[in-house]
């Protein structure tokens, strides 16, 4: 990979769904390191965005990856140059046992990474033989993730890790998201901006399907009135970053645990999937 | 005793019969979400190929190893025509349902015509080799030994189908792809192979049900696989469109029903008190007989 080179770039994604004009142009590129988190209220696009680049919807525009225009490629095509997805609900196979859903993901025989699994959810190694619906959902997160880094993999995708986990699971999920940010650049879909501010480098905004800011994650969550006016958080606060998470140095915000949100907000278009839900408490 | 006995197996050879037919229609139906109406077709092509290699295939006949290659000759032929409608119909097809089932229909119009412009529309008969000619005697029940092919060749097709779904990575990828056909593919998985190799396999089954039917009945018609086609459908929708095991038990269950009611009321209620189990499996069970309900989430 050259440096300077954007890892990912997305120039006037469009996507329309059932009649709505869902993405109206988003234009991002993140780098080949770190977290670039992927904001916004509910219903602007966020998810939508995420399976654009991917081609999981029909979409117009251009996504280049790792230097090569990945647009016209299918999905399958897509991940299997090097992108680990963890979609917004999961995407466990119910009916598969843990070790099954992982073995599905093997891409390349012989390259999986399963030590890395095991230690970072020993829980995982533990329940192989178990059904996969029949895990929590904090397991079945952390079953997600880890089949998302089974893969020698050049790029993670995790839409809303944290989504509707108890706080005790959130915090194993962000201590996952972080240690997997060492390994591989991650595009973090999240309205947990605790977690945000713990593991991203660098935001992206999305309102009614268009990108609104850019920049560093925490020059964002640090300025009130801009939160407030691009997210709808009233305030921000915020846990500590990991140590040896990217960026940690000399970022830490020592105001405590609290965790904060984006608000439901008023976005003016629907979006398909779960970003219509109500907002959750973490 | 005796009528009860010969009630049992002959019911479970036209279950048997069934189970070839409709494993396949679940398996397309479930993974690909495809009604596959051309199914009936395939059947037809399995039947028709088999007769005319044992009519005129060099090293094929109607008795021995010549009628193993002609069943082999039929099979092929409609995995074949399963693999060329999967390449050239569906597959520009998915997502598309109603043209699907405009299309699927229109083949399952279409082959037996063409068959019937080749061979004509009255019944051929069908060779039936020595070793599944007459009776066996069980319990001093004289049974036509064809019915006990037919039971053998649906437990093979059963244990090559179980097989294949629990211990091969296309089954895993076919499993998952019944829950989450989009999830697989987001696992870099090409999920179109897994489609054409499974609508080959569901050809296979039914081209294979085509053959060992034209030993159930004696004949083959254009039509045969068209009526067949509809118990098929009823067996895939009382066993469930998922199971494996819930579609063996639903043929077993149709092909029972169907010979003691003919026997016991008049004859031609047998097909009539199925679509009465049907109804009743859609009004209590609308996932079928093996419904489930999804296991619990515990966020």
């Amino acid at each position: 990979m050259s440096a300077g080179r954007p890892l990912l770039d997305a120039a006037d994604l469009q996507v329309w769904i059932e009649g709505s004009h869902i993405l109206q142009g988003v234009s991002f590129s993140m780098p080949d390191r770190g977290v670039t988190a992927l904001l916004g209220r509910n219903g602007v696009g966020k998810t939508t965005t995420v399976k654009a680049l991917l081609g999981l919807v029909p979409r117009t525009g251009r996504v280049v990856f790792d230097g090569t225009d990945i647009t016209a490629r299918p999905t399958h095509a897509i991940v299997a140059g090097g992108i680990g997805y963890v979609p917004e609900d999961r995407g466990i196979f119910s009916a598969l046992t843990v070790a099954e859903n992982l073995r599905l993901a093997e891409r390349r025989p012989g390259e999986h990474r399963y030590d890395l699994v095991h230690e970072l959810f020993p829980e995982i190694g533990r329940r192989a033989d178990q059904p996969a619906g029949t895990l929590s959902g904090g397991q079945q997160q952390m079953l997600a993730i880890g089949r998302a880094l089974l893969n020698d993999n050049k790029l993670l995708i995790v839409d809303e890790p944290t989504k509707g986990l108890a706080p005790r699971i959130v915090r194993e999920v962000a201590d996952a998201v972080a240690r997997a940010a060492r390994q591989v650049p991650v595009l973090l879909v999240e309205q947990n901006l605790s977690l945000v501010r713990r593991v991203a480098d660098r935001a992206v905004v999305l309102d009614a399907g268009r990108v609104v800011h850019t920049g560093p994650a925490l020059e964002l969550l640090d300025d009130a009135d801009r939160v407030r006016a691009l997210l709808g958080v009233a305030r921000t606060a915020g846990t500590p970053r990991a140590p040896g998470a990217p960026g940690a140095e000399g970022t830490a915000d020592a105001r405590g645990p609290a965790e904060e949100t984006v608000a439901p907000g008023t976005a003016a278009l629907p979006t398909p999937g779960a970003e219509t839900e109500g907002r959750r408490t973490a | 005793m005796s009528t009860v006995v010969l009630l049992v197996i002959t019911g479970l050879g036209l279950g048997a019969l069934y189970f070839l037919i409709a494993s396949g229609l679940s398996l397309i139906f479930g993974l690909m979400d495809v009604l596959n109406f051309a199914h009936g077709a395939f059947l037809a092509i399995g039947a028709y190929g088999t007769w005319w290699a044992a009519e005129y295939l060099p090293g094929a006949g109607p008795a021995g190893f010549g009628f193993l290659l002609a069943v082999a000759f039929g099979v092929a032929a409609g995995t074949l025509a399963a693999t060329l409608v999967e390449l050239c119909v569906i597959r520009p097809l998915y997502g598309r349902h109603r043209e699907q089932i405009l299309a699927t229909v229109g083949l399952s119009l279409a082959v037996p015509a063409l068959i019937q412009a080749v061979w004509g529309a009255d019944p051929l008969t069908f060779p039936k080799p020595e070793l599944v000619s007459g009776a066996a005697s069980v319990l001093g029940v004289h049974i036509p030994r064809d019915r006990f092919l037919l039971i053998l060749a649906a437990v093979a097709v059963f244990a090559a189908l179980w097989l294949f779904n629990s211990r091969t990575r296309y089954g895993l990828i076919v499993r998952a792809g019944v829950q989450d056909r989009a999830m697989v593919t987001a696992l870099g998985i090409d999920v179109r192979r897994s489609f054409t190799l499974v609508f080959a396999i569901g050809g296979a089954a039914a081209a294979l049900a085509g053959a060992l039917g034209g030993l159930y009945f004696g004949v083959v018609t254009p039509t045969q696989g068209l009526s067949l086609l509809i118990f098929a459908f009823i067996v895939v929708v009382i066993g469930g469109t998922t199971s494996l095991t819930g579609c063996a038990i639903a043929s077993v269950t149709v092909g029972l029903i169907q010979q003691f009611a003919n026997y016991y009321t008049v004859a031609g209620l047998g097909d009539i008190a199925v679509v009465i189990v049907l109804a009743l499996v859609l009004l209590t069970r609308q996932g079928g007989l093996t419904a489930r309900k999804s296991a619990e989430r515990v966020a």
